[in-house]
């Protein structure tokens, strides 16, 4: 048995978000049950339905679950890294599978924008601090030099990501950002860490996101057309990160090995993705990404994004929500949720055209790959 | 300069990682080796990654690398680099094998490429503690 044995079994049926912003008189906690009951009513599903939760970036999940008033068979509390959106879901349908919960809630809040997290710096002690490496930002950084030297791709490149998202934003009334930028702004917005500016950097906000999944079977009695998922592929890549989120090969095998399994799984072609996904936590993981599933040679992501390829009416429409870059940081949870409201034909100006093949990934230490489908 | 004056972030008490200190403080810029299976890695595990022995000890290299890649942070994480911005961070492919984060000696040199040959020198930032920098070979 493999993880194929799960092609179409699972399906998301209710989504919900809340605002995004700065809120610093709301609790992680609240904006959970705000996207909780915003899922709730998404589906129609009562909260007492409920028997599997998953709490990310959630402090405590005794504490979420009484919040909530729910007692489900089967918890999981995840760490607040981007990269366990998609575990979440893969481990949420595993659950779903072999009957651990019918429903299972995944719940992730974020309230870093309030609070001034930086992400970096003596938030977290690493080895290299003493010469002032530090945060995942600068790690980026050193990872998209490496690729201009490898391979010749330049700043400007780099910019059509941000340039893209930002034109998808525009359209998204949720957005955080929503002025036009351009490539000259992109070049000339004060550096973070070169050859990373501020437009290459992913938006620190506050805002929560709920998830419902369910078995393809009981998803038929819900609200709404369920939203199936088709594929999945997993691959870590721990033994080269010495460096933290930092990969010498920009995590070009583990995601070739993920792409492998996820379009196998799923049975379809790099032609029929409608919707692309990417974790857009700096804009080179977009390269990296579109690299690694084989959307382009590696090496070749600079010329592959030039003219707009990823703005929604591209040639590969790519995290038209705005992504991180410009809609909201809500690390991979907001582009699974993205997936499904494009699939479902809910997203008004931004809305592609017939959208019935979204694939989310994460080009990270847990690379991972969903491929979600009409039918 | 005295550790009381220095307020750049210093490297935090870990058993595992003293030895490296130690050697640094000497000069001497050290790895980790395993006993079993010789596989040189950086930074210290508590067991070899490759073969899982408990058994390993630390061997001097030879300071000489390989620029892999660099960056130039224009902002400070930490209060003690608001002086020194911009600085400059670079990835070194040490002979051996490991990677290392480490800084350019004073002035970064000029035309930096992936590639580029590197050999380190130690600068004492306080009386405890060296710091390994690099400078174009």
């Amino acid at each position: 048995m493999s993880m194929n044995a799960l092609k179409k079994k699972i399906a998301v049926v209710g989504v919900g978000t809340t605002e995004y912003g700065n809120f610093p008189d709301q609790s992680d906690y609240s904006l959970a049950a705000q996207a909780f009951k915003n899922a709730l009513d998404d589906c129609g599903l009562e909260k007492n339905q409920i028997d599997g939760m998953v709490c990310c970036r959630i402090p405590y999940y005794v504490r979420m679950g009484s919040i909530l008033g729910i007692n489900p068979k089967w918890t999981v509390q995840l760490p607040p890294h981007g990269r366990m959106s998609g575990m979440s879901i893969i481990e949420a349908m595993m659950a779903l599978e072999c009957g651990a919960a019918t429903h299972v809630a995944l719940l992730y809040a974020n309230i870093g924008r309030s609070r001034r997290v930086n992400y970096g710096g003596d938030e977290n002690l690493g080895f290299w601090d003493p010469w002032g490496m530090t945060s995942p930002g600068a790690a980026h950084a050193l990872m998209f030099r490496l690729h201009m030297e490898r391979f010749g791709t330049t700043t400007r490149q780099l910019a059509e990501v941000s340039v893209a998202f930002r034109k998808n934003a525009m359209l998204n009334p949720s957005a955080v950002m929503k002025k036009p930028i351009s490539i000259d702004e992109h070049e000339e917005a004060r550096r973070i860490v070169e050859p990373l500016g501020l437009l290459d950097y992913c938006l620190i906000n506050d805002g929560a996101v709920c998830i419902i999944l369910t078995t393809a079977d009981r998803a038929k009695d819900l609200k709404k057309p369920p939203v199936l998922i088709s594929g999945v592929g997993s691959q870590e890549a721990f033994t080269d990160s010495s460096i933290s989120n930092f990969s010498q090969n920009f995590w070009f095998d583990e995601l070739q090995s993920v792409s492998k399994e996820v379009f196998e799984m799923a049975e379809v072609q790099h032609s029929d993705v409608d919707l692309f996904l990417p974790y857009d936590n700096f804009s080179p993981t977009v390269l990296f990404s579109l690299e690694g599933m084989g959307f382009c040679a590696q090496g070749e992501s600079g010329s592959y994004v030039e003219n707009g390829t990823l703005a929604y009416d591209g040639r590969l429409p790519t995290n038209t929500d705005g992504g991180h870059l410009s809609n909201s940081y809500m690390q991979g949870w907001g582009l699974n949720v993205e997936a499904v409201r494009q699939i479902r034909g809910e997203c008004g100006a931004r809305q592609i055209s017939n959208c019935r093949v979204a694939q989310y990934v994460s080009a990270t230490p847990c690379c991972r790959s969903i491929i979600y489908t009409r039918d | 300069m005295t550790g009381s004056e220095y307020n750049k972030p210093l490297p935090f008490n870990d058993p595992l990682t003293r030895p490296y200190w130690d050697h640094a403080k000497t000069h001497q810029l050290a790895i980790q080796i395993c006993n079993e299976c010789t596989d040189k890695h950086f930074p210290p595990s508590p067991v070899c990654p490759k073969c899982l022995s408990e058994k390993q000890s630390w061997t001097v290299v030879s300071g000489n690398g390989f620029l892999l890649t660099w960056g130039r942070f224009h902002r400070a994480y930490w209060d003690g680099f608001k002086s020194s911005l911009p600085y400059d961070v670079c990835v070194v492919r040490l002979e051996e094998g490991p990677l290392v984060v480490s800084n350019f000696l004073g002035t970064t040199p000029v035309g930096l490429f992936t590639g580029m040959p590197l050999r380190a020198v130690f600068e004492d930032v306080t009386t405890d503690i060296s710091l390994v920098r690099f400078v174009k070979y």
